[in-house]
């Protein structure tokens, strides 16, 4: 397939996963807006007052970098497992595997679909944590490369997902017992050194530890681990995911007989 | 016969799937671009498993597949530029737009958008599913969205379409228009492959066929030399005047159905003048005249049942 064509296949895909989740925006847009916005109130106004300064800020400049990267990954994640799943569920992601689209742009495709989901949630929630207190980004290209890697990986994560997939229980099970621990024990409403030294070395192994800290220090200038080590280990999460997505796709895992 | 002159050419084709079923059995079959060519057996015997495996749906165990000379392996792109393929279970997100699922289509096969509109457009009138252009698929009858599935498989101008089946569960009103469509789409040239229950379909529309049963080819002809093979034919008379008995005839077995209507057994190519003479003169007015049964079908299960036969009587044909 020559360039050309293939560009018009990403564009198709693209095209065809935003308009999904705009045609659905109150079930794919709204949510995190308002989730996030009462974690905002609750945690950020209500209890944040009391709690006082986190990491040289005030509490509630402090949650909103780590809640705008938890919606980022939620909603990029979300974006590829459901469509994807969706697509092999009701065999409609044969009209991509009987064309001669390759393998990387189907995968480039719904990855792009999943970064767009997870940068338009991320902007509506920055925007409505504007209300909520005053901050300026300290390094903007450092914010948008962080939250463009990591919304890149939890897509091509949800891509994996939803290949391995048998039934829509398969696509709630990730998030539901992986990620969403993970992201509240990762550095979202505390800083880690406010944990035990034991604590703090175990929550060292969690990768989104470094994802929200090398967003927060983006945003806000501190974060709790090596900012190089975290983009670095980042970029070679997506590179090998990637590198096995493309493959299962390749191959036809779960998807040809 | 070369590669590069057949639309689909296909050589020791196997299959054998997870749990050991042997579903194609070394499989050669030829077509010619322009045919309007029938695949025929029974359900389970390995239509759709070719199907599958042409347009990589499903994975071969061994062989190898050509289209238009391009090989399915080797230049996966190119072959696949050539084929359209309409499915026997609808495949379509039931939540999009009958004008985005085809033009989406078209841009998986890198046709540009703005093209893609224009045919789209077009494929939609022909089928008459313009005025559905907008709504979702979901609120198409059966009929329209097999059709859509037609429209989809054509937009990207394919040299080769298969139909699984197309008009399984389609209205006789439809099923006539559909096969207009085709005999049309065929007659500007594109080759046509057609797997179908409908036997009279394949009579109707195909110029070849070939017949599958348990993953082996057991017949591959035109659909007259298969017709040939008949050597009688029954015939249905219908009379004007009431009969009280069966007239007798000289040379030919003739047998009361009813009190207007004989049936007769003929060998093929036998002709049928002297019959009429003699009824003529018995006063029996022939008013119209009918093959009892479809004949290919016929034709059908007994090739099927002979190769039945030879299998279990030792070893595959």
């Amino acid at each position: 397939m020559k360039i050309q064509h293939q560009w018009v296949a990403f564009y198709t895909i693209l095209r065809k996963e935003v308009t999904r989740f705009l045609r659905i925006w109150v079930q794919t847009l709204i949510p995190p807006v308002i989730t996030m916005g009462l974690y905002f109130v609750i945690f950020g106004h209500l209890i944040g007052e009391r709690i006082g300064q986190m990491g040289g800020f005030d509490y509630m400049s402090f949650v909103v970098p780590g809640l705008v990267m938890m919606a980022v990954i939620n909603n990029s994640y979300a974006n590829v497992v459901s469509s994807f799943f969706s697509a092999k569920f009701h065999r409609s992601i044969e009209e991509l595997l009987v064309s001669p689209t390759p393998s990387h742009i189907i995968l480039l495709g719904y990855v792009a679909g999943g970064i767009l989901r997870g940068l338009a949630v991320g902007a509506i929630v920055t925007f409505v944590s504007t209300f909520f207190t005053n901050f300026i980004i300290e390094n903007p290209l450092l914010t948008i490369l962080v939250i463009f890697l990591t919304s890149a990986l939890f897509s091509v994560a949800g891509l994996i997902n939803a290949i391995f997939a048998n039934s829509f229980d398969d696509i709630s099970i990730i998030p539901t017992f992986l990620l969403t621990p993970l992201t509240y024990f990762g550095g979202v409403f505390y800083s880690i050194s406010l944990l035990p030294e034991f604590w703090q070395g175990v929550s060292q192994l969690n990768p989104i530890l470094y994802m929200v800290n090398a967003f927060r220090f983006g945003f806000l200038g501190v974060s709790d681990v090596n900012v190089g080590l975290a983009i670095g280990g980042i970029a070679g999460m997506l590179v090998i995911a990637y590198i096995f997505a493309w493959y299962l796709l390749h191959k036809g895992r779960k998807l040809r007989s | 016969m070369t590669i590069q002159s057949t639309a689909l050419s296909i050589r020791a084709l196997s299959k054998v799937y997870g749990n050991g079923k042997a579903a194609l059995s070394g499989v050669d079959l030829d077509v010619m671009p322009g045919d309007f060519f029938a695949l025929l057996g029974p359900n389970g015997a390995g239509k759709s498993t070719i199907i599958g495996i042409i347009s990589s749906l499903v994975r071969k165990t061994s062989g190898s597949v050509s289209i238009f000379g391009h090989d399915i392996d080797a230049n996966f792109s190119v072959a696949k530029q050539h084929l359209g393929v309409v499915p026997q279970e609808f495949n379509f997100s039931v939540f999009e737009k009958v004008q985005q699922i085809v033009v989406n289509q078209a841009g998986f096969y890198g046709v540009p958008r703005k093209e893609a509109l224009q045919t789209t457009d077009q494929l939609l009138h022909q089928l008459n599913l313009w005025d559905k252009r907008n709504e979702p698929a979901r609120n198409l009858s059966g009929g329209m969205k097999r059709r859509l599935m037609i429209a989809r498989a054509l937009v990207h101008k394919p040299k080769l379409l298969i139909l699984d089946e197309p008009t399984a569960g389609v209205d006789i009103e439809l099923r006539r228009s559909m096969w207009e469509f085709l005999t049309e789409i065929n007659q500007a040239g594109t080759t046509i492959i057609l797997t179908t229950h409908y036997l009279e379909e394949a009579e109707n529309l195909c110029r070849n066929v070939a017949i599958i049963n348990k993953g082996e080819i057991i017949e591959n002809t035109s659909v007259k030399n298969l017709l040939k093979q008949l050597n009688r034919e029954v015939f249905v008379l219908d009379v004007r005047d009431e009969l009280m008995a069966c007239p007798e005839v000289e040379n030919y077995q003739l047998r009361l159905r009813d009190a207007h209507s004989l049936e007769v057994e003929v060998e093929k190519g036998k002709p049928l003048n002297d019959l009429f003479a003699q009824l003529a003169a018995k006063n029996v007015a022939v008013v119209s005249m009918r093959n009892k049964v479809n004949r290919l079908e016929e034709l059908f299960v007994t090739l099927v049942k002979n190769h039945e036969k030879r299998d279990g009587a030792g070893g595959r044909v």
